[in-house]
């Protein structure tokens, strides 16, 4: 079985990425464009990792720096809701195309 | 040495009156302010005579010359080294001298307001602006710094329109107040290039410098100065005339003297205290002040304050013989004395026998202001009672007022040179330093003093003989002790300041001046002063048509007169009609189209810009991250292009 290599981990990782960055302007729906955001994160906590292993064996900064931002996820996510919550409870949708009251 | 705290405290005093009455005095001591603000001038009073007194016979006088002591200096503003704007105290005999003349003729105001202005609505807010009067004068005449008497200059002419403008209701008072404040500020701005010019030269704005720089004959500060010319006319003299221009404008000269007869809708006190003791005499003060620069280094600009002082004093002294509201007959008189006192520095020189005018100046200045004061106070108490000002309807009043008449008959005698009243001996002087100069305006002071007699004396018996008095309204006594008891003290001070031997303490060099009486010499001018007097009384004691045949046989001439000579027309029809047109409606055209235009035309690119670009505010999250990830995507390749 072929081992994969650092441009495989790096192609699946880039692939991540776009797929965020599309679902985030695309979704019309706040839980969507949470979970898009979730997709980015993981992309790039991929990246860390990978080089890490493959051309830092010898060292922890990408592991540490991907714990970091696992938990800065997490917080992240907890906002998230609480926002979302706050804008269903308003709006009584959490379609951002509704909520656009801040403009000119 | 003198101890400074108390004139500090001279000056403290009535700014404290100011800011209690001013604050506090509507609403909380309303009825007591005059009292308190009395007291406190009181103790001013006694403080400014303390000090006169210790300067003139303690320790002022060294070797015989009168000393010019800085007793407190602060540095408020500097420009640069040597050039900077100081707070001082300058105590000089002038200083001595004007310390007592306005804190004596504020104290008698004060007093005499407490029973004229009663039961006013404003009678503390009266008070306040008093109170910031007095202080403002007293800092001017103890400033030891041009600037700073610049800056006191100003807040008395800002008092001035304050209590020009006390009747605020009545349109004729707001007018005046207008009138006033804007014609003495006009020719503050002369004053105020003549104080940048004189500055530029001697490179200094203390006066104690400023005039030694510009006197002595080695300094370079005066070798530039008059080497250089504008118009074929020194620098100097220049900046000495634009200074004179502030002065004239103040001491009401022609042709800057039409606000003065306006300013009279004010209480009458305070025309007493400001329209003719005290304010109006600054421009002689300040001509005073710089007497050394006048005389030493630049004659021609005292030719011009000589001459512009006589023309004014004849002008306003014809305008007085034909005017009937009492005050404004009062404020040409005042016209035509300060234009004495203006004279009297102009044929002077400096030091020595020639300085005879200098002293006579001064000594005018202080007899004027106690008898002018008193006759002032006289017309209030007679507008008091005859709710007019006209004195078409007075007369007979001798009965009703003997107090007032008997006061009022002194000033009138000391005012028309009647030996022995203060005014005589001032004015004798004046005009024997006149005919020791300059002949020319000897003569036409001589006829201008004999029309002073005429005017004065016409006014006193229109009102207290002439036709009997019939009362409209109830008699109610000629006013109460608060205002008798200051016109009884200035008739003292009227019938006696002139024994003062006054060359021996005010003189231009400092030096004890000693004026002979020469009672040849005077027999010329007292006898005028009593033709002038017969002549009132043979025309007004009884009241006849002959005033009136005069009048219509005089026909042009008198009409001219009672208009004082289309000044005022004169001055509309200049600004109206030329400045408003021709500098007006230009300057109001460039404001709309270009100036305007500018600024309307940024507005407008602003609004339709953004009206076009408002979309990009849409609101919607979504939208923003894509203008975040296009920034982000072009900052990276503008990175890429920098680094690679």
């Amino acid at each position: 079985m072929m081992q994969p290599g650092l441009y495989h981990i790096l192609f699946v990782s880039a692939a991540l990425f776009f797929i965020g960055v599309f679902g985030f302007f695309t979704r019309r729906n706040l839980i969507t464009m949470l979970m898009s955001v979730e997709l980015i994160l993981n992309s790039v906590n991929l990246n860390f990792v990978a080089f890490n292993k493959y051309l830092w064996a010898d060292k922890l900064d990408g592991l540490f720096f991907t714990i970091f931002v696992i938990a800065i996820a997490a917080a992240e996510a907890a906002i998230a809701i609480a926002i979302i919550i706050n804008l269903s409870r308003n709006f009584q949708s959490i379609d951002v195309e509704k909520t656009d009251e801040m403009k000119f | 040495m003198p101890n400074p705290t108390y004139i500090l405290l001279i000056l403290l005093l009535p700014l404290s009156s100011f800011l209690l009455m001013g604050l506090f005095g509507r609403s909380y001591i309303k009825n007591a302010s005059g009292l308190i603000s009395t007291a406190m001038l009181f103790v001013a009073t006694c403080l400014a005579f303390y000090v006169a007194y210790g300067y003139f016979f303690m320790y002022g006088n060294m070797q015989g010359v009168y000393q010019k002591l800085i007793l407190f200096d602060y540095t408020w503003l500097e420009f640069s080294k040597g050039l900077s704007i100081n707070m001082g105290i300058l105590l000089d005999p002038i200083t001595a001298m004007m310390l007592v003349v306005v804190t004596l003729i504020s104290l008698m105001v004060h007093i005499y307001s407490l029973g004229y202005m009663k039961g006013e609505e404003r009678f503390a807010t009266y008070y306040s602006f008093l109170g910031l009067f007095t202080f403002s004068m007293l800092g001017l005449v103890v400033a030891s710094n041009i600037f700073q008497m610049y800056i006191f200059w100003e807040l008395v002419g800002v008092s001035s329109f304050l209590l020009i403008g006390y009747y605020f209701e009545k349109p004729s008072a707001v007018a005046a107040c207008k009138k006033a404040f804007i014609v003495t500020r006009f020719a503050d701005l002369g004053f105020l290039i003549g104080i940048l010019i004189l500055s530029f030269y001697a490179g200094t704005l203390d006066f104690n410098t400023l005039v030694q720089r510009l006197t002595s004959p080695a300094s370079m500060a005066l070798k530039t100065a008059v080497a250089s010319s504008f118009l074929g006319i020194s620098g100097l003299t220049w900046g000495m005339v634009l200074v004179f221009v502030g002065g004239a404008g103040k001491s009401a000269m022609f042709p800057l003297h039409i606000w003065l007869p306006d300013a009279m809708e004010g209480p009458t006190p305070v025309s007493a205290l400001i329209h003719a003791a005290t304010m109006v005499v600054a421009g002689v003060f300040l001509v005073a002040r710089l007497f050394p620069v006048f005389a030493i280094s630049a004659p021609g600009a005292l030719h011009v304050v000589a001459y512009v002082g006589v023309l004014s004093a004849l002008f306003a002294a014809i305008i007085a013989c034909t005017q009937t509201d009492i005050k404004r007959v009062l404020a040409f008189s005042t016209m035509s004395q300060l234009g004495f006192m203006m004279f009297a520095l102009g044929v002077s020189t400096y030091g020595g026998e020639g300085g005879l005018g200098y002293t006579a100046s001064m000594f005018h200045l202080f007899t004027h202001a106690l008898f002018k004061a008193l006759l002032f106070l006289g017309a209030g108490a007679v507008i008091h009672l005859v709710h007019s000002n006209d004195i078409q309807h007075m007369g007979g009043l001798r009965k009703q007022m003997p107090i007032t008449h008997v006061t009022f008959l002194i000033a009138c005698l000391a005012i028309s040179g009647v030996p022995p009243f203060a005014g005589f001996f001032s004015k004798e002087e004046i005009l024997f330093a006149a005919f020791q100069h300059n002949p020319t305006i000897y003569w036409i002071a001589l006829l201008t003093s004999g029309l002073t007699a005429f005017y004065m004396f016409r006014l006193y018996f229109s009102i207290f003989w002439n036709k009997s008095y019939h009362s409209h309204s109830e008699y109610h006594g000629e006013g109460g002790f608060a205002m008798m008891m200051p016109m009884v003290l200035l008739a003292v001070g009227a019938a006696a300041a002139g024994f003062i031997p006054f060359g021996k303490f005010v003189s231009s060099d400092g030096k004890t001046l000693i004026s002979e009486f020469h009672w040849q010499f005077s027999i010329a001018p007292v006898a005028l002063g009593i033709a002038g007097i017969l002549t009132a009384m043979w025309l007004y004691k009884k009241q006849n048509s002959k005033p009136d045949t005069i009048a219509s046989s005089l026909n042009a001439w008198y009409k001219a007169a009672y208009h004082t000579f289309y000044m005022d027309e004169l001055y509309l029809f200049i600004t109206k009609k030329i400045l408003f047109n021709v500098v007006g409606r230009p300057a109001a055209w460039f404001d709309k189209n270009v100036v305007d235009g500018m600024v309307n035309a940024t507005g407008n690119t602003t609004q339709t810009i953004s009206e076009k670009i408002k979309g990009f505010q849409s609101g919607k999250v979504q939208d923003y991250a894509i203008y975040f990830l296009a920034g982000a995507i072009a900052l990276a390749v503008c990175g890429m292009y920098i680094w690679m």
